[in-house]
This record gives C-alpha cells, sequence and structure tokens, in this order.
C-alpha cells in the first residue's frame, strides 16, 4: 500500500490546470496500490481551493493557512511537515516553474530520489516505474526507482483533469512556521509583453525558430507573413537573442496561440513551445529533422531545408 | 565575493540517430556547451566585470573529453576550473541527488557567495540541481531566473523569477544563494581569440571523489534509466514530399484551400 501526498498549486488567486491533472495522477498510483491519496492546498482562497479540488478519488484533503501566493520556504517546510506526518510513499509536485523552485529542495530534505518531468507513471510490480523525455524530447525512457519513497514531478498536460466530484475528508490546519527560515521574499508580479500585435488574436501565424540561424534571415519569414497576410511569432532563442520582442514568444513562458493555421519554421517542437500552440487548428512545420518532435503534433510536415522551401512559398503567393 | 558557476557538458542528438541498448549510440552524439549554463556563465563574468564578484570559478561533473568545454567557460571570462569525474559515473544515469552531493562537497571546499546554475541540462532534463543544491548546503535560492540586480544592497538578490504565461515575479533572497539562470538573461558573449589563448593558460582541476571526501557508494544514483525508445508517434501529420519547390507547390494549395491568401 502506497499512499500519495499531492500539492496544488495555484497563483493569484486561481488553481492551475495541472492541479486537476496531480489528482487524476495520484489516484491511478494510491490504486494501484490500494493507497490513499492526500491533497494538500497551501495558502490563497482556501475555501473555495478545498470545494474545487473536492475530486472522486481524493481522501482527504488538508487545507493550510499561510498567506495568499507561493513562497518557496513557506511551501518546503510545509509539505516536509505533511510527509513526516502522512508518511506517503509518493509526494506528486507539479514540474511547474514553482514547482522547480521548491520540489527539489523537499526530496534532498526528505532524503529522496526525485524524479523531474515525469509524463507517466506507474508501479511495476514493487517498484515505481516513470517516463521521462531526454535530450530535447527526441528519445524516450523508462527510468525505475530504486527506492520506497520518492517525489515526483509530473509535467502538465500529460494527464487528463480529474472533474467528478467527490467528498474527501478536509482538515484544515494553521501552519506554523519557523520564520527565521523564510529568508525569500515574494514582492510583486508583472506582466510581461504588451507590445505592437497580440500574437494570440492573430488567425495565422508564421512562426519562426532557430533553424532560422541569423538575424539578417529574418526578413525571409517576414515577407512570408505579408505573402500569407499572416502575423510573426517566435520560439524562445529568437526573443533571447533579441531579434523578437517578447510580445511575439509562443510557449509555456510567452503567450498561448490558438490559430486557424500555425506554421513552425525552423522550430524543434521543445515541449514547452508546445505548450503554447499545440491548440491550433492545424499546424504545418517546415523542418530538415525528420525525428524532429514538432512532426508528433504537426497536420502536415515538410522535410526540407527552410531556406528553400519559404522562397518557394513565397514566390507561389506573389505570382 | 566569490561566484561559482555549475557547467554542464551535454550530449546533442544528431538528426539521424539509432538507439543502443539504452542509450544512443555514441557515433550520433555531439557535445557541446549547456545552453542555459551558457548564461550563467556570462552573469557570472559580468559580475566580475563591474567589479562585484572577485573570483569566478566553474565546476563540471564530467569525462576528460568534458574539459574542451569547460575551457569556453574559462575563455569566457571565468577564473578557474574544476572537473570532477569518477569511473563509476560512466554510462549511470547520475540522478539529482548525486549530483547535489558532490557539488555540496565542491561547495564546502570553496565557500562561495553566490552559486550560478542552468535552469536545465538540455540532455537529462532534471532542471532540479540548482535547488536541491542550495537546500543541501543550507542556503536560499531562486529557480528560472530571468533578471537579476547585480547590487546585492544589503546581502540580498533581488531576482526576477519567469513565471508561465508571461508572468514574472520579483522575489529578493538573502544571500549566500544558488540562482538557476534561465536563458534571456544576458546576451552570452563568444569566447575571443584572446580568451581562447588565456584559457590555455588557466587551471582546470581534475578532482576525484576521494579528492572530495566522498566515495562512489555515497553518490550511487537512485534513478535507473532501464530503456530508451524513439517516442511513439501517434501524429497523422502528412508528409508533403517531392522536394522544396514541388512541397511549397502543394502546401501552398492546402493553406489556399483554408483561406489563406484568398483575395
Ligand atoms: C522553464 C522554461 C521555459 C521555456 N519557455 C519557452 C517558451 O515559452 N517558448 C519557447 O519556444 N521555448 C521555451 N523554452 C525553451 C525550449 O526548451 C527550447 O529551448 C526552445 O523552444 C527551442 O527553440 P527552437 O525550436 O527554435 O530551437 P531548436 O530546438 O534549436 O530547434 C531548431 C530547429 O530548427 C531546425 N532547423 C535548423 N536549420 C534548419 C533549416 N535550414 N531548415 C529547416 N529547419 C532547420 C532544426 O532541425 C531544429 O529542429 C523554455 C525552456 C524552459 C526551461
Amino acid at each position: 500500500m502506497t499512499d500519495v501526498l499531492a500539492i496544488a498549486e495555484h497563483r493569484r488567486g486561481t488553481l492551475r490546470d495541472v492541479s486537476y491533472e496531480l489528482i487524476t495522477a495520484g489516484r491511478e498510483l494510491a490504486e494501484e496500490t490500494d493507497g490513499e491519496l492526500h491533497l494538500a492546498v497551501i495558502g490563497g482562497h482556501l475555501e473555495e481551493f478545498t470545494r474545487l479540488l473536492s475530486k472522486e478519488g481524493v481522501d482527504v484533503i488538508h487545507a493550510v493557512s499561510n498567506g495568499e501566493e507561493f513562497n518557496h520556504d513557506v511551501y518546503t517546510q510545509i509539505a516536509e511537515g505533511l510527509v513526516e506526518e502522512i508518511d506517503p510513499g509518493v509526494v506528486l509536485v507539479p514540474n511547474s516553474v514553482n514547482g522547480l523552485d521548491y520540489g527539489p529542495a523537499l526530496a534532498n530534505r526528505l532524503g529522496r530520489p526525485l524524479v523531474s518531468d515525469v509524463t507517466d507513471a506507474s508501479f511495476d510490480g514493487e517498484a515505481l516505474s516513470t517516463t521521462r523525455e531526454m535530450y530535447g524530447s527526441k528519445v524516450e525512457t523508462t527510468v525505475e526507482v530504486d527506492a520506497e519513497r520518492t517525489v515526483v514531478m509530473i509535467r502538465g498536460g500529460e494527464w487528463p483533469s480529474a472533474d467528478d466530484s467527490g467528498d474527501p475528508e478536509i482538515r484544515e490546519r494553521d501552519a506554523s512556521i519557523d520564520e527565521s527560515a523564510v529568508r525569500s521574499t515574494v514582492r510583486a508580479f508583472e506582466e510581461v509583453g504588451g507590445g505592437d500585435v497580440d500574437i494570440a488574436d492573430a488567425e495565422v501565424l508564421v512562426s519562426v525558430g532557430r533553424g532560422i540561424d541569423e538575424e539578417e534571415n529574418l526578413e525571409l519569414v517576414e515577407e512570408l507573413a505579408d505573402a500569407l497576410d499572416a502575423t510573426l511569432s517566435a520560439s524562445r532563442p529568437i526573443v533571447d537573442s533579441g531579434w523578437l520582442e517578447k510580445n511575439r514568444q509562443v510557449g509555456q513562458s510567452g503567450k498561448t496561440v490558438t490559430p486557424k493555421i500555425y506554421i513552425a519554421i525552423g522550430i524543434s517542437g521543445a515541449v514547452q513551445h508546445v505548450a503554447g500552440m499545440k491548440g491550433s487548428e492545424t499546424i504545418i512545420a517546415i523542418n530538415t529533422d525528420p525525428n524532429a518532435p514538432i512532426f508528433d503534433i504537426a497536420d502536415y510536415g515538410i522535410v526540407e531545408d527552410l531556406f528553400d522551401v519559404v522562397p518557394a512559398l513565397i514566390e507561389e503567393f506573389e505570382r | 565575493m566569490k561566484v561559482l558557476v555549475t557547467v554542464a557538458e551535454v550530449a546533442t542528438v544528431e538528426e539521424d540517430f539509432e538507439i543502443d541498448g539504452s542509450a544512443i549510440d555514441e557515433r550520433y552524439l555531439e557535445y557541446d556547451l549547456n545552453e542555459w549554463d551558457d548564461y550563467a556563465i556570462e552573469e557570472g563574468v559580468q559580475l566580475a566585470e563591474e567589479g562585484v564578484a572577485d573570483e569566478v570559478v566553474a565546476v563540471t561533473i564530467g569525462p576528460e573529453r568534458s574539459e574542451e568545454t569547460i575551457r569556453m567557460a574559462l575563455a569566457k571570462g571565468a577564473d578557474r576550473a574544476i572537473r570532477i569525474w569518477d569511473e563509476s559515473f560512466e554510462d549511470t544515469l547520475l540522478d539529482v541527488a548525486a549530483k547535489t552531493r558532490i557539488l555540496e562537497a565542491v561547495v564546502e571546499r570553496e565557500e562561495p557567495d553566490l552559486v550560478l546554475t542552468g535552469v536545465q541540462a538540455s540532455d537529462d532534463m532534471f532542471s532540479a540541481t540548482g535547488v536541491a543544491l542550495a537546500d543541501a548546503i543550507g542556503v536560499e535560492w531562486a529557480a528560472v531566473v530571468n533578471g537579476l540586480d547585480h547590487d546585492f544592497e544589503d546581502g540580498v538578490a533581488s531576482v526576477r523569477r519567469e513565471l508561465e504565461g508571461g508572468v514574472e515575479e520579483l522575489t529578493d533572497v538573502e544571500l549566500p544563494a544558488v540562482l538557476t539562470i534561465q536563458t534571456g538573461i544576458n546576451d552570452p558573449r563568444y569566447a575571443s581569440l584572446r580568451g581562447i589563448r588565456q584559457a590555455q593558460q588557466k587551471e582546470i582541476a581534475a578532482t576525484s571523489l576521494a579528492d572530495l571526501g566522498l566515495d562512489a557508494s555515497a553518490v550511487e544514483s537512485r534513478l535507473r534509466l532501464t530503456e530508451m525508445y524513439e517516442p511513439e508517434v501517434e501524429s497523422d501529420a502528412t508528409i508533403i514530399q517531392g522536394g522544396p519547390e514541388d512541397a511549397a507547390v502543394q502546401l501552398a494549395s492546402v493553406l489556399r484551400e483554408k483561406g489563406v491568401g484568398a483575395e
């Protein structure tokens, strides 16, 4: 029997989707071993959050009061306390930016192995077996854990959201925090972006990635965007290089877009990029690498050099 | 102030490759400086140039081959480098805890005021060593930092953390600290010829586990990579064939059908 403790995530007053996915993942693991699923929600609008998180398969929700927002020192302390009390075999943490800001510390403090960015997990016989990607998602791996107790960080979007409501036991708790161990302070949040266009409004996006090689070459995709009457967007390296403004970035840390047509040019399809564009109606990828993960989600693919295809495509539309 | 930058040499996979057992056949791998670490090095070197840091030390866990990569860090301005290796690391997936224990021993020796790591290594994609290390050595930290104020007024690092969806968090972190550095925080320099020449003179201290007071069993990984395979493609992508020109013509007609470019 392996109990599971999953730690929900919220930001600026809203539960993040991955919280519901954690429930599904946690329920699967708990069921495999006849264990219980405990869920913790730390801070924020606890009443609303516990109501929303009361899904089928959740046995207990620990509603821990401690302020509005995430602070990793506080989360690590509270999670450590809960783990000591519940002694779950698996602690599930989202593989989000905030998850990455406390999950590894928690695992270290508990002396447990950490498996991050997990896309699937199950008990294979006795041992926990996980699926992870490597080398920019070009390969998938099976990683087995040689320990009875682990911290597992799950990638968002891999498990369906739990939606059937349930009736878990709610345990409200006041966190007693060792304030001397809180040595970081979240001051503010800022939205980035703004700028001249909102790529989220575009019906057709011509999106360019590192395959474009040099800033001068951007002209070529700009020309294509003009010819197609489309809006230009980009993967992160283009923005990191300062070649385009941040408001053009598609992905996890950029914008989520859902155009009718998304043309990915010289973009490999890293998970953080795909997170922002997988909802596009039709995805077209132009990439020299037939194994580029972008082809897994594309509707149409051209395995050719963009410097050959794009000029030809411009010509087609300018004729 | 002393800055320690963790640097990894990562394997990148060629376009065509084969899997041999539970690893990619060596023939298809190329080695390079981890993209995220390049930004961490740059941040450290800038701190030195601004007179904030007195010394920038690069540390890597890697076989002899990786000296070529660590030399890049030296050529870009790191003062010296430490390379840790043990035969037992060959063909194992060093887990976060194992790497943490090794780096913890390095920190004990070097006593840096600031440790910079990359957000992730592009090959094993764990994204966790920096934060685990911070906890192990009992200092503060911040993950996914894309902005750092170099003043360190009152012993505080003011950072910008890049959250999802275009939201950034402004956080103050007490020093000493470990920061995991996100791409885009700066504009990494190329190594100049002069830098490359100077790097030849700088020290790369080959360090064994024993030198660090550790033995192999202390850093045994509890994760076992048992299988590696190409992901099953569920996509039913239509691959447009026939060479670039022909493909462009076909794609144009697909796009037109969907109303693109219709006047
Ligand atoms: C916390 C975090 C958040 C992130 N957020 C984002 C985000 O919001 N958005 C984002 O995009 N990334 C994000 N990333 C980065 C992401 O992991 C990848 O590094 C990035 O998406 C890669 O961009 P790319 O596909 O353009 O470049 P690469 O991965 O380098 O791919 C370039 C592609 O171009 C192809 N190519 C090269 N030359 C040619 C040619 N001549 N013709 C055709 N094809 C060619 C190559 O085969 C390759 O597939 C984030 C990473 C982290 C860790």
